[in-house]
Order: structure tokens, then sequence, then C-alpha cells
């Protein structure tokens, strides 16, 4: 399994022809505290940097985009009843999505997680 | 001498100053307060009605089952709750209240006395119309002093809010486009950056695209951006600017701004939030506009009353006027004055009806006799004062805080929160001035500033009370130069401490039930 | 000019501290060619109270006020008593001249009274949420009808033919604006029921009225299962707020989303507004709600406190992708309506209904016995149509002059519709036996 990560601040893990999305530690840390976590129907179609979720702060709403173009086959429903865990565990149990890949190859626009920590450096 | 040492002691003895918890919960003069549900119950009533003889029902079964369960109280009780409660409320009557672009000015009483005149609030939107000439009389004088301030040919009296203005001139920018054959390709809005939220919502509500333009380091449109916008112009719908801007700055390029937005073939719209900074020194008309509402709730003095009613008529340039909505006031040649009420006749291009009746003629009787008050004279006055008292607290405040932009301000002064040391923030700021008797300034708005504070006094502040605010804010600004970190628990002296919106937010308690309370009680 | 504290002397030791000359210096960016200084033309100078009093009494004189005689007006907005407590809670300072209670330390008296008044309507609706107030009746069913669209993804909305036709005119400029289609059904005076045979797959909502404009209650309760079956939501109406003591409320009907007009409990009639526009619906569906919420949290201290919530949904956030624009919206006339309530209470409530049904039974009586009047609404609360025999407009004229004022002509909001003879008439507790004989004895006269 590879980690890859977005300048958008999304992570996606990748198993196979699968892949978990999420948002990472340090997109959850800017945000404050999570309130509310809108997650996509199963089965849902996205192409890459398409807004797929929607992420929650008391004072901000956040679009969460797709790392890769894919399909929805599993949505983490605990976060709608305990948003808090985006903050407590952004990049383990708070992840938003498993999608089915539909062009891995779109994986090598992404960062890894050298490349992603260098480049929040920089911000 | 015969030496009486009876009676009670007239120093006080030495202070005790340390907080403690009350049995009674209530804090001398502020007195606790339950929830309405845990202090009524639905057989007490403070209202004595004749007995229903219940003899007669035409409800062809059409009844409730579950009644409501609400509680009542009787008169003495209910005059308590509020009383109480209306404790725990800063307000305008109070002092200072210098929430900027939300022009908080003194809300005079002879506003409220005509508003409850029989004649204007006990009639009816649909009686005759013949039995409410004076009341259409009212409306079209109104309409007349709105039109000459602005000078503007004609103006929508029924928009019910600031929001609902701007809904009614984005809809009458559609029905022109729309009747230019054009509705379904100019699509596009520009809105700059620093516009007030309602602004983009209400395009979207109207069916267009929000598309931004920047600021420039000056606090106004940045033409650069704007050209660039414009470089494509057969999708242009218009603008919604405001002016003054949100920054509390006049823009400079108006006139610009309306000719390139004409050439590109869309129309221009104002937000007239502020208007209060040019009443009766600039004419809207004379700067190319197309739409403007003017919040009668701001300018023309008609109380916020904790969140509304609020109204918002809505002027309008010959291009849009044929487009206004339904219904308004027209005097006949016969000196009647009537009401159009349908799309037909006087009326056929409008594009419609917004709203259920002619508007909020509450306020429209506070703000004429407002404007009456003040007079042609007074409000070019009111302007001025505005402006100037604004100006003062930024120079008064300049060398403690960081003006967001150089020059004299309009009818607000902008500071950013650069001048605050590492930790501490523009709510820290906000939240101290509570402890010193005042509400806050508008913080974080606009966006365009970081840590944005921004501070509207109104015509109507002393400079005795404007000396003591800008006292008081000074002395906040430089403990938060010097780090002091006691600013981060205020206030420590309000009726309520910082409350957790976090909580509020994730497990949404919008409503009193029972079982919250006992869950509370668990926790 | 009494509102303006600043001196001449205060003025310029101001200016002096600013480094200005003349408050003209502050209009500098302004145009050459728009800057005005003389003062604009065509408008008097001030005056002090008495002449603005004279004034504006002589305006207010030229109107028939609604208590100055026998008053059968409804049609949307209603003759209620508003007992005299609510207008002097309502006057208070704290409440009357303060803000959107944005500082929540210093608003906890505005923000209680809202988070009671939303118990409040949840109840008298009963749904399972409401919001803080929206502008008004028409606005409020305006915006349950794009909310519905935005919570089933679907763009076509039905109206019923008893929907008042001002709020059906609001509902299709806002969703034809958004792109929606809106179906109107044929005016009728008992046609709520036919919503259900019109709901298709591509519904959003179905919109009815119970007491709709022609006053007839209906129990929309199978109008609420054909729209839930087809994935469409209901939107259950009502102009007038006392009925729901009464009569069926929306959530007992099943309906997703109740609006209405709250004019009726504490507020005058102020010829048309401001009046207070309730909005409820069931919980799920919160998060695409328009307008401020109100909610319940604890302070630093751990006290239990109010705040605005769920603002992400507001346009002062989402910008351009808000649930709604508005911002303003009728928080003094919500305070009304929450303090008459209080003073009602549950049991109160219910007695004004019966009274309000009660006169309006008499006067339905009364009315339809005469000669060649007949009473055309088949199940009423406290309005109902009749038809006379010559022309409304002939006959309320008639009735003007008798000093009765008789109702509204239905042709003046249905112009299109054939209703020349017909006649809205309503009664409240205010409705007097007297009036409802003054207004038959000049009825009989006139036809």
């Amino acid at each position: 399994m590879t980690t890859y990560y977005t300048k958008d601040h999304e992570w996606i893990r990748v198993d196979g022809d699968t892949g978990t999305v999420g948002i990472t530690s340090y997109a959850a840390g800017q945000l404050g505290d999570v309130v509310y976590v809108e997650l996509p129907e199963t089965g849902a179609k996205f192409a890459r940097g398409d807004d797929f979720a929607v992420v929650e702060s008391v004072k901000a709403a956040s679009d969460v985009y797709a790392p890769v173009s894919g399909s929805v086959m599993e949505v983490n429903s605990a976060l709608s009843d305990a948003p808090e865990k985006v903050n407590e565990a952004a990049e383990g149990d708070a992840w938003f999505v498993r999608v089915k890949l539909a062009d891995a190859d779109e994986l090598s626009g992404l960062m890894d997680e050298a490349a992603y920590a260098v480049f929040c450096e920089g911000l | 001498m015969g030496m009486n040492t009876q009676g009670r002691p007239t120093v006080p003895a030495s202070a005790f100053t340390s907080t403690f918890e009350t049995v009674s919960g209530s804090r001398g003069l502020l007195q606790h307060e339950d929830l309405l549900f845990e202090i009524g119950t639905p057989e007490t009533s403070g209202v004595d009605l004749p007995k229903p003889k219940g003899t007669k029902n035409r409800l062809g079964g059409v009844k409730r089952k579950v009644d409501t369960g609400l509680p009542g109280l009787s008169e003495p009780q209910a005059v308590r709750h509020y009383m109480r409660l209306s404790q725990r409320n800063y307000a305008i009557d109070l002092g200072l209240f210098p929430l900027g672009s939300c022009t908080m000015k003194h809300n005079p009483r002879l506003n409220e006395k005509m508003a409850r005149l029989p004649g204007f609030a006990d009639i009816h939107p649909l009686q005759p119309q013949a039995t409410v000439q004076g009341a259409l009389e009212l409306i079209d004088e109104l309409a007349t002093w709105l039109k000459t301030l602005t000078g503007m040919p004609s103006v929508a009296m029924s928009p019910k809010a600031g929001a609902h203005g701007e809904l009614c001139g984005m809809l009458a920018i559609r029905q022109a486009l729309i009747a230019r054959g054009e509705g379904e390709s100019r699509k596009r809005v520009l809105v700059p950056e620093s516009a007030h939220g309602t602004n983009p919502a209400t395009a979207v509500q109207c069916g267009f695209v929000v598309d931004e333009i920047r600021a420039d380091a000056r606090g106004r449109v940045d033409m650069e951006d704007l050209k660039s916008k414009l470089a494509r112009t057969d999708d242009i719908a218009g603008i919604m600017l405001t002016n003054p801007n949100t920054c509390g700055l006049f823009e400079t390029d108006i006139k610009n701004i309306a000719d390139l937005i004409h050439k590109a073939g869309g129309y221009f719209y104002c937000d007239g939030a502020n208007f209060n900074a040019i009443v009766g020194r600039v004419r809207p008309g004379d700067l190319g506009i197309d739409a403007m509402h003017i919040n009668l709730h701001k300018t023309f003095s008609t109380p916020h009353g904790g969140g509304g009613p609020g109204s918002g008529p809505t002027v309008f340039s010959g291009a849009l006027a044929p487009y206004a909505p339904v219904p308004f006031v027209k005097k006949d040649e016969d000196g009647l004055f009537r009401l159009v009420e349908h799309v037909d006749g006087d009326a056929s291009e409008s594009f419609g009806r917004m709203v259920a009746f002619h508007g909020q003629m509450g306020m429209f009787v506070r703000a004429l006799t407002y404007m009456l008050s003040h007079g042609a004279d007074g409000l070019k006055q009111v302007a001025e004062d505005a402006v100037l008292n604004a100006n003062y607290v930024q120079a008064r405040l300049k060398h403690v805080m960081t003006p967001a932009f150089d020059g004299f301000c309009m009818h607000e002064a902008l500071f950013s929160d650069a001048f605050t040391a590492d930790g501490i923030e523009t709510i820290d700021i906000a939240k101290a001035l509570i402890d010193e008797g005042y509400h806050p300034m508008t913080m974080y708005f606009p966006l365009v500033v970081h840590g944005a504070m921004l501070i509207e006094p109104t015509e109507t502040e002393s400079k005795a009370e404007l000396d003591r605010f800008c006292d008081a804010l000074e002395s906040i600004a430089r403990r938060a130069a010097q780090g002091d970190e006691t600013l981060k628990s205020a206030p420590y002296l309000a009726p309520a401490k910082r409350l957790d919106e976090t909580r509020a937010a994730r497990k949404p308690v919008l409503k009193w039930t029972a079982a919250e309370v006992e869950r509370l009680a668990a926790e | 000019m009494r509102y303006l504290p600043l001196t001449p002397e205060d003025r310029a030791s101001m200016l002096a501290t600013i480094g200005a000359r003349s408050a003209d210096d502050f209009y500098s960016d302004v145009p050459k060619a728009a800057r005005l200084n003389a003062k604009i033309a065509g408008l008097p100078d001030h005056q002090g109270e008495l002449a603005v009093e004279r004034h504006m009494t002589k305006l207010a004189a030229k109107n028939r006020s609604a208590s100055s005689g026998p008053f059968f007006v409804g049609a949307g907005a209603y003759k209620h008593h508003v007992p005299a407590t609510v207008d002097m809670i309502i006057q208070r300072s704290e409440f009357l001249t303060t803000y959107t209670p944005y500082q929540p330390e210093i608003a906890q008296g505005t923000l209680q009274t809202l988070f009671e008044f939303q118990t409040q309507v949840a109840a008298l609706t009963a749904m399972d949420v409401a919001n803080a107030s929206m502008y008004d009746g028409s606005t409020a069913c305006a915006e349950a009808a794009v909310m519905a669209a935005r919570v089933t993804k679907r763009k076509k909305v039905i109206v019923s033919g008893g929907l008042h036709p001002h709020y059906a005119a609001a509902t299709r400029l806002l969703c034809e604006a958004q792109g929606l289609t809106v179906v109107q059904l044929p005016v009728a005076i008992d046609g709520e029921g036919e919503l259900a045979k019109s709901v298709d797959g591509e519904t959003a909502c179905v919109i009815g009225q119970s007491p709709n404009v022609f006053g007839t209650v209906t129990d929309l309760s199978g109008v609420a299962k054909s729209a839930h079956d087809k994935g469409a939501l209901l939107v259950s109406v009502f102009t007038e707020a006392v009925s729901l003591g009464l009569i069926t409320p929306p959530g007992e009907m099943g309906a997703d989303i109740a609006a209405g007009e709250g004019q009726s409990i504490g507020n005058g009639l102020n010829f048309g507004g401001p009046y207070v526009g309730l909005f409820a619906c069931k919980e799920k569906l919160v998060r695409q709600m328009p307008g401020r919420l109100c909610g319940e949290t604890v302070d630093a201290d751990g006290k239990r406190g109010f705040v605005l919530t769920l603002s992400t949904r507001e346009q002062h956030i989402r910008r351009d992708k808000a649930t709604s624009n508005i911002c303003t919206n009728s928080g003094l006339c919500a305070l009304a309506f929450t303090s008459h309530m209080t003073l009602l209470g549950g049991k109160g409530l219910k007695e004004l209904a019966e009274l309000n049904h009660e006169a309006a039974c008499e006067l339905a009586d009364t009315l339809g016995g005469l000669q060649g009047v007949e009473v055309l609404t088949p199940r009423f609360f406290n309005e109902f149509a009749i038809r006379t025999p010559i022309d409304a407009e002939a006959v309320l004229a008639m009735l003007d002059e008798a000093g009765v004022v008789g109702g509204v002509r239905a042709s003046r909001l249905f112009p299109k519709d054939h209703f020349g003879d017909v006649i809205l008439v309503a009664a409240t507790e205010c409705t007097t036996t007297e009036d409802i004989a003054a207004y038959a004895a000049a009825l009989k006269e006139i036809i």
C-alpha cells in the first residue's frame, strides 16, 4: 500500500485498484474543529479534481476534491455522527471514501509523503 | 453628651472581591431566568378569553390530534421572563454599537410613536383602496424622497430587507436581459472579493454565475483585473459593487467601472448598505448605477430589532425601471392613489411579484418620520458627521492599531490585526471591548484584510462618547501588541463567558426537549 | 437637529485632530461631476417633532383602521387582538435597538427568545425543527420550494389551486430564476387533494395550503403519501397561524417542510408588513434549511447558553453556495410572536382558535341565511368564500358606505379566474355578534 498526496491536502492510500481517500492532518489542523462532513453516495462517479465532499468547521466550509477519477465503493458514515474524528485521526480512522480507481496512471501526478511534507513546509 | 450609637453603618466595610456563587443563580440586578419550558405550564395563561361555546363546528374533521403542549405564563411572570432576558442584551440605547457596515445609529422614538398610529398599524393590506389613501400617499411620499436622494427615476418599495432588495435588483437585470433576448447567454456577474456574502448568494439565487474580481492595494476594485474579466463581454450580465465599499472607501473609479460594464452590455448593481456615508452629498444616479437597494434599517434609522425586520426599497435607472416588481403605487390624474398589483397594464414588463403584500409599511412610516425630522439639510449633515466620526476614530487609533489603507475613510474605519503580538487575535480584542462596556466592531470582515476590524461609529455619537470608546480600545490595542494573554479569556464581566460554538454545531440542539435536559444533567 | 450631538466646536476640534480642513476633504474620491455642494433640491428642511407628528397624523387619518368598525378582511393577514404586554416587550430598548446576535456573550436575551421561538414554532407545526424566522409567509413558501429542489435534486414544483396567489407568484419567481419549472394547478376552492394525482417521478415537491386562500381546511396526509411514494416532498403552507391550535398541523399530515405566516400571533396588520415567516422541517433536512438557526451550548464556565449555529449554510460563510441569500430576518416580529404565544399558552391558543372558528361559523350561518348568498367553502377555520347575487366590487363599495369592511373581492387576487361575484370573508375573536348583525343587515339591504 502506498499513500499519495495532493496540493489541495487530500490523501489517497492505494491497494490494488482501490483507494482510500481523506484529508490530511495538516488540513484538519488548519480548519480547526471539524463539525460536519458531507459525503457522496455510494456509486457516485468523480473525475480527478471534482469536489466530492464538504468538510465544515464552525466558521468555514471547504470542498474536498477527488485526487483521482473513480467511483465510490464505500463511505465512512461514522463521520456523520462523530465529525471530531477528522481532527483526531485525519489520516487514519477518519477516511472519507473508498473508491475504485478509473485510471491508476493518474497517481503519478501526486506527491509522496516526503514531497508533501516539503510542500507543507513551504506554505 | 447623650451619645446615640444606634443606626446603620454609613461607610462600606472593606470590599469582598472574590467571585462567589449565589443560591438563586442571580447576580444582583442580573436575575437568573430559566427557559420558558421550565417555568410555564400549558394550562397557565396570561390572556383572559371568553369561554368557547363549543356548539358549532365546520372543520369537517380536519382537527389537530395532539395539542401543542406549549407552556404559558401569567402576565406578571411573562413580563419578568422577558425583562430578565432583555438584561442580557447590549443595545444602541445603552452605548456605542460600532458594527461596521451595520450603521447602528440612534433609533428616534418619534418613529415608534408614528408607526403605532392606528391609521398605519391597524390597516389591512387588502382592504378597499379607497379606505387606505393615506397609506398609499405615504408610500408615494417616501418613494419621492428615495428617488430624489438617489437621483434615480424609479423605486420598488416591496423588498423586505437588504438582501431582498439585492434580489429585486438582480431579478430586474435578469428580466432586462430576457427582454433583450440574452437571458440565456449573459449569465456572468462580477463581484469583488471584498463583497458582503449576500452579493454572491443573491447572484446565484437568480441563476447567475459569480466571477470574483480582486481588490487592489488601495482597497478598491483592481481595474486591471476588472478589465481582464471583461476581455470577453458577450456573457456579461453585470456587476455587483458596494459603494462606499466594505473597506469603508469610496470607489474612485466608479464612473469608469459603470462605463466599462455598460459598454460590455451589462448592468451595474450597487449595494447601498453604506448609503449613510453619502446621503445628501452624492447621488448614486450621477454615478452610472442601474439599481441599488437602500436599507431603511441602516441609513434611515428604523430599529434592527435583534435581527430584523428590515426594509430594502430598490431604486432603478430608466433602463431597468420597466422591469420593477409589482405591486407599486401610482398616482392617477384625479389625485387618487392606486396600487398596481398585477403584471399587465401599467406593469406589463414587470418581472413579477416578490412578496405577498406591499412592503414593510411599519418601516416606511418610521423612515419617512426620520426623513421629515432631518430634512434635506439634516441628512447632508448626517453623512458629514458619520464620516467625520469615523475619521476621528481612525485618527485617534492609527498610532496603536494598523489602518488597513492609507488616507481618509468614509463612514467606517478599517484596521488589520498586524499590530497584535503572536497569539492574540482580532476576536480577543473584540471580546475585551465587551468588558469595557462596548459592543465589538465587525470582525474578520471584509475578507480581504487579515483579521479585519471594521468600526462604524455613526453620526449619533457625541465626541465625548467617541473619546471614551477610543480610550478603551487604545488600551486594549496596547495590551494586544504586548501579547497580554488575559485577553484570550475575555469577556470576564459579560452575562455569559465565551460560548462553545463547536459543540453547538457538532450536535445541534435547536429546540427544548425534556430528554435533552436529562441528557445534560447526566453529563 | 436633535439627533446630531456634535457641536460646531466639536467638529472643528475633530477636524484638527484628523488633519482635514473640512468635511469636503473626505469626499475627494468622489468624481467631481458627482459632488453635491449645496443640499439636494426639492425636499423640505428639518422639522421639529410637533410638525412631523402633524404631518404623519394627517396621513394616518385618511385611512380607516380595522378597529374602527365591523371588519371582515383576511386572505393572508388577520385582525387579531394583541395583548398590551407584547407591545411593551418589543419596545424594550434591549430587544428593539440591538443587532443580530453575532456576539453571544452580550446577546443571550435575543438568543434565548429565538430558541424559545424555534421550539414553539416546531410544536405549533408539529415539525422537528424550526428556524429563527423568514421575512413572511410568501417568501418562506418560495424558499421551501427551492429547498425541496436542493434536497431531491429535482426541478419540478407543483402548486395547488388553493395556494394564496401572492405566495404562488413569489414562489414561481424564485423557482424560475433558478431554472426550476412550476406547475400551477387550476384555481379551486376545494382542490388541495388534486396534488396527489399530479405528482410524478420528476417532482421535487408539491405545495398545498390548509386553510387555503378560500379558507378550506384539508387533511393533506394523502397528498403526503403520494408525494413520498414518488420521492417528492410535501410543503405544507398556512397563512393563519392561529388555525394550528385547532386544525391538523403540517407535521401530523406528514409534511416535510412547513412554511407559513406568523402575523396572526403577536403582530398587527401594518398594511402588509413587517410580518414573520415561519419555517420548519424534518430534522434530516436541517442542513438544507435557509435562514438563521439558534442552538443550545455551554459557555466557558459550563453554563447553558445559546449561539447562532450551522452558519455554514448561510451567505456570510458559504457565499455563492449558500442555501439562501437571506440575512436580516424578522427578529422583532418573532419576539412579538413568541411573547404572545407565551401569554396564551397551549390551552389559551386552543381556546383562541375555537373562538375564531365559532365567530366564523356564526358569520357563515348568518350570511348564508340571506336570500341569494351562498357559502362556497365546504370546511373552514375562520374564513370562507361567499357568492353574492351581484358584482362583488359593487357589494363591497356599498358595504363600505354602510361602515362595514366586508372582505376581499376574489377577483382582486385572481383577476383572470371569473370570481367576479365572490368575496373572501374572515372573522376572528375581534368579531362581535353586533359586527355580524351589521354585516348581515347591510348586505340584505344591498342585494
